[in-house]
């Protein structure tokens, strides 16, 4: 087997052959270095790499343990001990991380080697990746278009084989969307399903971190080992964790699906659409009832969103001011003076202009006009999935109106930007959980480009929305496609 | 400076502790003018009686033995400071 061949697998596969014992974990790290040395000057999915450490890693790894010698790249925004942890800010230029995140010692404890830091839209705000201030992420499919984003660095890594999988975090749809962009799959869990502790807050009342995989399978895989209660984590739920990859099966008789008429809005992409009836009608023939569904209050969401987003960011990102970490203005003349020009040079265009956002939502005299409405608004949204969920066992629908789109096409307008992720943020305002899986393709430029489907589950029912999705990845070749920087560049 | 709505990106961007250039509050005074037009939809939605939703799962309290346990040491904590001193955060006068 050739480094890329290796590189290429899956984690069930690789970790079949480690189990084996047919290849070392330290033969593992060093196929996927040379991999990421050959591809990553195109693609641009990771920030940072420690070799030494996680080669160090390999050399003690314990491959029966569930996830042993199976190294999972991380997005930049979750501390990692003695590693920087940007968030692609300028701000935290500088900063090792004193800790590491409960996802990364849960990752460890399952045997799996935390390998690399992933790029993201500074702070996880951002749709496309290009809000990093640290570098651009390229599509693999189409290198002169966005991988999606925010998560788009571990998007982009997964689909062009420089990761087996990857952590993201998702605050309105910043797992999913990348993962359609970019042809891979992508769950976002439950609000509380996962422990936050470590994870750098953008909006605290809906962060959540979730896999970036290759299949379905493997997104259960990760989530067996990172799901649970941590005690460090209060929002953390104190439910027991299933097995998400016993519960996977094809069998998709007696399960309702709803497609939501509010999703099938004009301005999807007429290809996307096609990808997504098709996908209903395969469904349908797996055995699954498709019934029409309403969420009445879809058309508020993206507000609602704009609103409690930024208010929460303006509050958590109050702590960089140049004091206790990171980056601070030479020089200040005064304390207001330090924090002021620390901010102003720190920060990104699209970081100050949601702080400024969520700093006026949250003001005296506006706070009942936006903040208080918006969080009568997400009763409502959320009121719409319960009511449904009492008819379905999921929901279908696009994962983003569009496939990936060219660099500079949205970043003028953070409006247009911002309805890039129309479908996805329902789900983080009323706390369920959604994957996405590839489901076709688009023809654009003389490029195949990935389309997603979205599945959006009940809250905790992770166990379901894999199962379905995985029925209907194995009855489809779209997961097997790869993106032709996979075999165009040289064999290492 | 005025624009569409009763934003004042000057003002609000001092109360944030963000200092901007007056190129920087002329732009995002118009695209945060365009946001805050696209949310007044908001307004057309019949709100009466909805509790306020500040997290969509229920509540509950969290409780934890009041012990010490292990953290950071002075050190530790300090790793990261653009300036210290004697075990200290170092920062501009505060108090004059």
């Amino acid at each position: 087997m050739t480094g890329n061949e290796l590189a290429a697998l899956s984690i069930a596969d690789l970790q079949s052959l480690l189990r084996r014992r047919e290849v070392s974990p330290r033969e593992v790290i060093d196929a996927l270095r040379e991999r990421i040395e050959a591809v990553d000057p195109e693609i641009g999915a990771y920030l940072s790499l420690d070799i030494d450490a996680a080669t160090k890693e390999a050399e003690h790894a314990n491959v029966d343990l569930p996830l042993g010698g199976i190294p999972i790249a991380i997005k930049d925004i979750i501390n990692m001990m003695g590693q920087p942890c940007t968030c692609a800010s300028k701000i935290l230029h500088g900063y090792r991380a004193p800790y590491d995140a409960t996802v990364i010692e849960k990752l460890r404890a399952a045997g799996a080697i935390p390998f690399g830091k992933t790029n993201l839209d500074e702070f996880a705000m951002g749709s496309s990746t290009e809000n990093s201030a640290l570098k651009s992420t390229r599509n693999p499919w189409d290198l002169s278009r966005v991988p999606g984003g925010s998560s788009g660095g571990s998007a982009a890594a997964v689909a062009a084989d420089q990761a087996f999988g990857a952590l993201g975090s998702d605050t309105g749809g910043s797992i999913r969307q990348p993962a359609a962009l970019c042809g891979v799959v992508g769950l976002k869990p439950t609000y509380g399903r996962v422990s936050r502790f470590g994870l750098v807050a953008f909006a605290s009342s809906l962060d959540q971190i979730g896999p970036v995989t290759k299949t379905v399978r493997d997104a259960a895989l990760i989530m067996n080992a990172v799901a649970g209660r941590d005690p460090q984590d209060s929002t953390s739920l104190n439910t027991p964790v299933p097995d998400y990859v016993a519960s996977l099966g094809n069998d998709l008789r007696g399960v309702r699906l709803g497609v939501p008429k509010e999703y099938m809005i004009e301005g999807i992409d007429p290809q996307v659409r096609a990808a997504i009836d098709a996908a209903v009608k395969q469904f349908n023939s797996l055995g699954a009832e498709i019934v029409e569904v309403s969420l009445p209050s879809t058309e508020y969401a993206v507000a609602v969103y704009y609103i409690i987003a930024t208010a929460e960011a303006s509050a958590n990102l109050a702590r960089f001011d140049g004091v206790r970490y990171g980056y601070r203005a030479e020089n200040p003349k005064d304390v207001l003076d330090l924090y002021g020009r620390t901010r102003e040079e720190g920060f990104g265009p699209e970081v100050k202009r949601r702080i400024i956002l969520g700093t006026y939502v949250l003001s005296s005299g506006y706070y009942d006009a936006y903040y208080l409405r918006a969080q009568k608004v997400r009763e409502l949204i959320r009121r719409d999935f319960a009511s449904v969920f009492e008819k379905v066992d999921a929901l279908i629908s696009p994962t983003s109106p569009v496939a990936a789109f060219k660099f500079g096409e949205r970043v003028a307008d953070p409006l247009q930007m911002y309805l890039a992720d129309i479908f996805t943020i329902a789900a983080n305002l009323a706390g369920i959980c959604g994957i996405s899986v590839p489901c076709g393709f688009a023809q654009l430029d003389g490029h195949r480009l990935p389309i997603g489907l979205q599945l959006l589950g009940k809250p905790l029912d992770e166990a379901r929305i894999l199962q379905i999705a995985h029925a209907y990845e194995q009855s489809t070749d779209w997961h097997k496609a790869r993106p032709s920087i996979a075999s165009t560049l040289p064999k290492v | 400076m005025a624009g569409t709505s009763e934003l004042d990106v000057a003002y609000v961007a001092r109360l944030a502790r963000i200092n901007l250039t007056e190129d920087e509050a002329k732009i995002f005074q118009k695209q945060l003018d365009d946001v805050l037009k696209y949310v007044e939809k908001l307004r057309q939605v019949d709100v009466t009686g909805v509790d306020a939703a500040a997290h969509t799962l229920p509540v509950f309290n969290v409780f934890r033995e009041d012990a010490p346990r292990d953290w950071f040491t002075a050190k530790q904590a300090l790793s990261n400071a653009p300036r210290q001193a004697n075990s200290l955060f170092v920062v501009p006068k505060v108090v004059e």
